[in-house]
């Protein structure tokens, strides 16, 4: 084992959203190279979002990335309020939480069934599952389901929304609106408590590795998702404003997105990453579920960020029942909802500014950063997504990882490696796509 | 009667069509019952690499490496359906075509700008043939599934060539110039049943422009509300710029 050499290049990595190539390169038993490669396309949407309306930029950014385009049109807004100088009402607030829980339990249910499980039930993907696992693969679908179809009344569509703009939202939910976003969520719970039986029962791999975790936080009691300062478990807490010296990116040769590292030489963001660093504020049923999982803040085990998934999955679902109860206990003000198109009636004032969106998306917190000139064009942009953060981070994992794991057959190393930049939950569309598998050199 | 062999494929793009495949629910088993799905990279390990019966295209070329990708999808396959507005039209990502290639990539880039290769914007049809295209962005269901049951049957499917207009008022919008803000409605493909302008937005064109667009009426339209040409054209070419590579 000693002088083994391991040469893995998997190339176009699988269920994940993206293309990337996972290379190990291991001589004499020596780990030489090993790398994540983000081989995606790269889209340009900063230079191309130059010269556009300030109002359009919601619209074209949603369009980065299909599961989490309510995460980008979220911290679009953020950003373009933040230039604009507007201060959103508390409803439209209540509204865009509302949103962001949708889409987080949406994509964390994807990832946990679609994505994860199979490796945890030793299968390919989900395909024959549906044969043998008939049971899961149908709520899945259906838990999928009624997450998009919430989405459907409050925004019009899951994948790219409608009606959150700039500015508030262009439809309302109407009370029988409300009532039917309320009706489909509290009949999820059981396959909610379903799905976290499963969830206890599958088994993660034991690997450790300390690093650096960065999230929103705030001095308030709520689970910060929509907005926050920037914090990490290394102590560190700055302004939203101030998100280029958290992330201080840079470019590598191997890869399409580019890297991010803050105190230590990489650090991680998402589900893991948030429940480090406010597990506390988690409402009880969500910290039941941790507990019932074994997870406990500080968790190194990159493996449990599906974990983690899980138990905001709870935060958000019962989250999201607590504002529609509270939505309905207070009529909603149709006078707030707006006609915006491109501004032409100039119903909202512009200026020339710089503003910064921040937001807890699925994968991980998420910068968009927009100036604009006095029309409210835009004159420069720059998105920071959660899996460019990530990148570095995954790295370091793996170089941790194989060297552990070299007494395993070729087939097991690709195997969980694999796994582990799948538990990241990569999104590598947003990040500038990850795999076919060829061992050789035994 | 053997099952069609059915792949997926994905090349520029946000993989939000993919994704509305999944938001089909318990459904999506009624469709996976028909078919046999052998590549689909975004949710399945499994690998196939040969001959296919439809091959589903989502995503714009935009590189060299794309470009030779697309061409050896369509060798092995007997019809190819574009998936999607970035594959059908080019979509958003036809915006990087406003800009010199060279600046856009130094933008992004910096001066690492040349480790990546990247070319114009071209939608999927501008570089191989395509037999059927389901526009939108995101596409719409409904008509999805109706172009796989054509395209299974192997009879041909035209996808509506009306304005967004027709829909619109069926759906009994009041119209978006009626309230003030200009709306791409009037030139724009059918088919999404109106979908932004029901929820309040207004028409950004993503189905594509009508193959023979009433110009004079949008003029009309445009002069009647005092709306600069200039920020009408502006709003085209997000969605329709790759148009003048056809």
């Amino acid at each position: 084992m000693g002088k083994r050499n391991v040469k893995i290049n998997v190339e176009y990595l699988t269920r994940v959203e993206g293309h990337g190539n996972i290379v190990i390169d291991v001589k004499n038993g020596k780990l030489e190279t090993c790398r994540l490669d983000i081989v995606e396309s790269p889209r340009f949407f900063e230079g191309m979002l130059r010269g556009r309306s300030i109002f359009e930029a919601q619209h074209i950014t949603s369009r980065i990335c299909g599961i989490c385009a309510c995460g980008h049109t979220l911290a679009s807004i953020q950003a373009a309020e933040d230039a604009l100088g507007i201060t959103p009402t508390v409803q439209t607030v209540k509204l865009r939480k509302l949103l962001l829980h949708y889409e987080t339990l949406d994509s964390h249910i994807l990832h946990i069934y679609l994505l994860v499980a199979p490796d945890l039930l030793g299968v390919k993907s989900f395909v024959p599952l549906i044969g043998t696992h008939t049971e899961v693969v149908r709520r899945a679908l259906r838990m999928k389901k009624t997450c998009n179809d919430v989405c459907d009344v409050l925004v019009g569509r899951h994948v790219h929304p409608i009606s959150a703009i700039v500015g508030g939202f262009t439809k309302l939910p109407r009370p029988k609106d409300l009532e039917s976003m309320h009706a489909m969520l509290t009949g999820m719970r059981p396959d909610m408590d379903a799905t976290v039986d499963l969830a206890l029962k599958l088994k993660f791999p034991d690997f450790e590795r300390d690093t650096e975790y960065v999230a929103l936080v705030s001095d308030d009691d709520e689970y910060p998702m929509l907005m926050g300062d920037l914090g990490s478990t290394d102590g560190v807490r700055m302004q939203k404003k101030d998100y280029r010296k958290m992330t201080n990116e840079f470019v590598v040769p191997h890869s399409s997105a580019k890297h991010a590292k803050l105190s230590r030489n990489a650090y991680a963001v998402g589900a893991l990453a948030r429940f480090n660093l406010n597990a506390d504020k988690l409402l009880p049923k969500a910290k039941q579920v941790a507990s019932a999982v074994g997870l406990k803040p500080k968790c190194i085990n990159p493996f449990l960020n599906t974990a983690a998934q899980l138990v905001e999955c709870v935060h958000c679902l019962e989250d999201a029942i607590v504002v529609i109860e509270n939505l309905m206990s207070s009529p909603v003000n149709y006078e707030e909802e707006i006609v915006v198109g491109l501004n032409e009636q100039g119903r909202i004032p512009v200026r020339a500014g710089n503003g910064v969106g921040a937001v807890e998306v699925p994968r991980g917190i998420l910068f968009h950063n927009y100036a604009t000139d006095q029309n409210g064009n835009i004159t420069g942009a720059n998105c920071i997504i959660p899996t460019n953060q990530n990148t570095g981070n995954i790295e370091y994992d793996l170089i941790k990882l194989v060297p552990e794991i070299l007494g395993k057959s070729d087939e097991e190393i690709t195997h969980t490696a694999e796994m582990l930049v799948r538990s990241y939950d990569p999104c590598i569309s947003c990040s500038a796509h990850l795999i076919d598998i060829r061992v050789k050199d035994r | 009667m053997k099952k069609p062999k059915v792949a997926f494929f994905d090349f520029a793009c946000c993989e939000g069509c993919q994704l509305q495949v999944a938001n089909m629910g318990e459904t999506v088993l009624d469709v996976l019952g028909l078919i046999d799905v052998v590549e689909w990279r975004e949710v399945m390990s499994e690998k196939w690499g040969k001959k296919v019966d439809v091959a589903i295209v989502e995503g714009s070329i935009t590189d060299p490496h794309a470009v030779e990708r697309i061409k050896k999808i369509r060798d092995r396959a007997k019809v190819v359906i574009a998936y999607g507005s970035c594959a059908t039209i080019g979509g958003v990502n036809g915006m990087k075509n406003n800009f010199p290639l060279n600046d856009i990539k130094q933008y992004v880039y910096g001066d690492s700008h040349h480790f990546f290769a990247t070319e114009k914007t071209k939608a999927v049809h501008q570089v191989v043939q395509v037999d059927y295209f389901v526009h939108g962005c995101p596409v719409y269901i409904p008509e999805f599934v109706t172009v796989l049951k054509t395209a299974l049957q192997g009879i041909p499917y035209y996808p509506p060539d009306y304005p967004v207009c027709v829909e619109c008022k069926l759906n009994e919008n009041v119209c978006m110039y009626d309230r003030g803000v200009s709306c791409l409605g009037p030139v724009t493909r059918a088919g999404c049943n109106s979908w932004c302008i029901n929820n309040g937005n207004i028409c950004y064109g993503c189905r594509g422009m009508v193959s023979n667009p009433n110009e004079k009426g949008a003029q009309d339209v445009i002069a009647k509300y005092k709306i600069p040409m200039e920020h009408v054209l502006n709003k085209m070419n997000m969605y329709n710029k790759c148009r003048e590579l056809d």
